[in-house]
């Protein structure tokens, strides 16, 4: 389908632009979606943290990037105990309050709570649920035939959904237009890295979270407008450290949080929002269009702590991107009660001690509302680095 | 032997021998320590015993040293220890026992287990991975996650035949046989495909046992207590998978289980009321956590948690070993997978427990320690209510960290289960 769902930002100049993004994002009703289901268009919603969207797109259906939401879980709580994430109950929260609709979903097993979420969403709706098994033995040399296979179980499914099949001229265009959408997030990841003082880190992740909102040609079109206004902008470099921020692979901290860090630093990388750069090189759009995708996804992809993968030991990772983005400190946080998050905190701290790297520990929660207290602490880390 | 002295061998044997054969295995492992031997780190869904056993490879479940460092009363010195160490107290209390006897040279109630040369686990617990690799930063170790791709979508399973199932089992297979060669390197031994199958012929042994033993408790009276008699059984179907010592062990408690139910002979609780567990004990208060249900008259004759934590035993698979590398994968594949829908998609396998065991209620019992099973329990309850007559209970603890168990509230949601319970047997009667 060829709709625009996002119109509000043209014309504009770049701070009309961005305010625009920022209330999208900030919108619980979701209009974007709102529209393409008003224009007759289906809805795939797929969980965090990583979701092949190429394979949805292609079938032209709109992959709804599910992340949770700064709200109340009025009707989700009851359907969970007490010591769970936020992002578990707030997301089932915007399907049960329908706020968002699908024709399908997905979920994955990046945490025992996630796994959960598929068997949960299907006692509570009546279109397909299922989790989709992205390989957890990264190392095995079985694993690209089997998630290449995996990926045509699930091209099966979603063909059902579109009720046409989907073909692979469809698939190469999609993987195309995503390959693109990849390249502008890096411009833009490049821009924070090298020139931080041109895009804050809440403008920066604005204009990337949006992505999962719309159809990503629009989200092309949006940034390939922006990101040269961007670069071309004449703010002054200022005096704050450089650090990473490292804790946003699945539930996703306030954005006044984010702001609230970016008053006293440059957050020079991060990994807020992973999965819409887990694949760092373009996927070759030749050969078999799901064999080059399940590959990507091993071979050519960042990390996290949903995932083992003895190539990319997190700490070192970790690291590694200090250094490359030649950060000064890092902001090492979890979403409270996110098990992999809070243990990956430990081996973090442990690493970045022993090569004497100064961070800042932290929890987060996406319905927070209150940020003084951590940004008089975080003021003071940074005094501390700045000063000794 | 007068049939007196046959009933005192025959009843409550299973629990003796499996007490026995836990403080030798634990000697075992301590033997091996202070030897400076190593073992293989496993855990319970998906051990790969049968398979590790066949490189003399010691197995240490951590997961069962953690359990047992609660039901002694001293976990918290250890999750005090590990939470020192940077780990949150918001998870997973079992990891952070182990995490206390690592940083204490394997030393722990039992005794001390030995350093390990492996760790292997499955995706069945996303924890497990997690757990794995701390062992992999403190000892540098190769760690094997053996992906088991779980049931994706609620009533979908697929089997032998259907392109979905091979190419799972294709998957499964490929890694095993990694595995094997990872096995050789780290222990110096050449694979011998007849160890293996007489591992597999032990570890079908158990399993014909372990699914016999559940279907004798539809029983009334129940023959034994699914809580605190299954957790001894479990330990046994675990700790001894692919030895003959747990092969004859099931085979011996089934010979239990007959000559009680043919004679009537139930567990030590008056039945009034047949209940269900789902979820992990709560081993903090272990003793005192069944005793609020018996004194009720209240027994489980049935828990998910003797499904899960057996790796799906439960189903009675037993390996072709003209065929067992192919039927190695088939196996792990059906019953870890098993193991995984006793958590996720537990609702329909419990509606069906209500007649089939002849059921007054199902405890709910979400810990904070275990979000793999007790992340939909809430949920589950609904549909559960949704679908069946029968009361039900949520009670949330832990299996480890007793500052989060309120004995005094637990009990009053406990009595208060019971009085809904007796009032609702006495509408009944008075109905008829």
């Amino acid at each position: 389908m060829n709709i625009r769902t996002f119109e509000d930002w043209r014309g504009k100049p770049l701070d009309g632009i961005l305010y625009e993004c920022r209330e999208l994002l900030e919108d619980m009703s979701f209009p974007t979606v709102r529209k393409w289901r008003e224009s007759g268009g289906k809805v795939v919603g797929h969980f965090q943290v990583y979701f092949p969207e190429e394979i949805v797109h292609a079938a032209g259906i709109l992959p709804f990037k599910v992340r949770g939401a700064p709200i109340e879980a009025v009707q989700a709580d009851s359907r969970f105990g007490s010591y769970l994430c936020s992002i578990l109950k707030t997301s089932l929260e915007l399907a049960l309050s329908k706020r968002v609709e699908f024709e399908m979903f997905v979920t994955h097993p990046i945490c025992d709570a996630a796994r959960n979420l598929g068997a949960v969403w299907g006692r509570n709706f009546s279109y397909p649920c299922q989790i989709l098994y992205l390989p957890q033995n990264a190392n095995s040399p079985a694993a690209i035939t089997y998630l290449r296979n995996e990926y045509a179980r699930l091209q099966r499914d979603i063909e059902t959904i579109s009720g046409k099949p989907i073909r692979e001229r469809d698939l190469r265009r999609s993987m195309a237009v995503y390959n693109r959408n990849r390249a502008l997030l890096r411009e833009l990841y490049a821009i924070k890295r090298d020139t931080p003082w041109l895009v804050s880190a809440d403008e920066a992740y604005v204009l990337a979270a949006i992505g999962g909102l719309m159809p990503r040609e629009e989200h092309n079109e949006l940034l390939k407008t922006t990101l040269p206004q961007i670069a071309a902008r004449a703010s002054k470099k200022q005096d704050k450290i450089r650090l990473v921020f490292e804790g946003g692979f699945c539930e996703q901290p306030p954005l006044d949080l984010i702001r609230a860090i970016a008053r006293s630093c440059y957050v020079v990388d991060d990994d807020l929002l992973i999965g819409l750069r887990w694949i760092l090189e373009d996927v070759p759009v030749d050969g078999d269009p799901l064999l080059n995708l399940a590959r990507a996804y091993l071979e050519t992809s960042s990390y996290s702590p949903v995932q083992h993968d003895l190539r990319k030991p997190k700490e070192k990772m970790l690291i590694q991107r200090i250094r490359n983005s030649r950060a000064d400190a890092a902001i090492l946080t979890a979403a409270k009660m996110c098990e992999p998050g809070l243990e990956e905190q430990v081996a973090y701290l442990h690493a970045l001690e022993a090569e004497g790297i100064p961070y800042f520990i932290s929890e987060f929660e996406e319905k927070m509302t209150t940020f003084e207290h951590m940004e008089i602490q975080l003021e003071t880390f940074v005094e501390n680095i700045l000063f000794s | 032997m007068g049939e007196r002295q046959q009933e005192n061998d025959i009843v409550g044997r299973g629990n003796r021998e499996g007490a026995q054969l836990f403080r030798d295995w634990f000697a075992q492992l301590s033997h091996t320590a202070e030897k400076q031997g190593h073992s293989a780190y496993v855990f319970v869904m998906g051990s790969m015993c049968e398979l590790l056993r066949a490189f003399d490879l010691p197995v240490v479940f951590p997961e069962i040293d953690s359990l047992q460092m609660a039901v002694r009363r001293v976990a918290h010195e250890y999750l005090n220890q590990a939470e020192d160490y940077g780990y949150s107290p918001d998870i997973c209390g079992y990891v952070k026992a182990d995490v206390a006897v690592q940083l204490r040279g394997g030393q722990h109630p039992m005794g001390r287990i030995p350093k390990p040369a492996i760790a292997v686990l499955t995706n069945a617990c996303n924890t497990y991975i997690k757990w794995a690799e701390i062992w992999e930063r403190m000892y540098h170790i190769p760690i094997f996650t053996l992906d088991v791709p779980g049931t994706r979508a609620a009533g979908t399973q697929t089997w032998p035949g259907n392109p979905d199932f091979e190419n799972d089992r294709r998957y499964v297979q490929a890694q095993i046989m990694e595995l094997i060669a990872l096995c050789e390197r780290v222990t110096g031994i050449k694979f011998d495909i007849d160890r293996l199958r007489e591992n597999m012929r032990y570890a079908n042994e158990m399993s014909r046992g372990w699914k016999q033993v559940l279907e004798f408790n539809k029983t009334r009276p129940s023959l034994f207590n699914a809580l605190t008699d299954g957790t001894i059984y479990l330990g046994v179907a675990n700790g001894f998978r692919g030895s003959p010592e747990g092969g004859r062990f099931f085979t011996n408690l089934v010979e239990e289980m007959a000559y009680k139910a043919a004679r009537g002979i139930g567990t030590a609780t008056e039945e009034k009321y047949r209940l269900t567990f789902i979820g992990v004990p709560c081993y903090p208060i272990f003793r005192r956590f069944n005793e609020m249900f018996t004194e009720w008259g209240g027994t489980f004759v049935h828990s998910t948690y003797l499904w899960f934590a057996s790796g799906g035993a439960n189903l009675g698979f037993e390996y072709d070993l003209a065929r067992p590398l192919e039927s190695l994968a088939e196996g792990v594949l059906i019953s870890v997978r098993d193991a995984m829908d006793s958590m996720f998609y537990q609702d329909r396998a419990i509606f069906e427990m209500v007649d089939a065991f002849h059921l007054d209620g199902v405890v709910y019992h979400p810990i904070k320690s275990c979000r793999t099973t007790s992340t939909g329990m809430a949920d589950n309850r609904r549909s559960l209510m949704a679908a069946r007559d029968i009361p039900s209970l949520f009670i949330e603890s832990d299996m480890m960290d007793r500052r989060v168990v309120g004995e005094a509230q637990m009990k009053n949601r406990i009595d208060a289960f019971f009085e809904g319970l007796a009032s609702r047997k006495q509408q009944e009667a008075a109905a008829r």
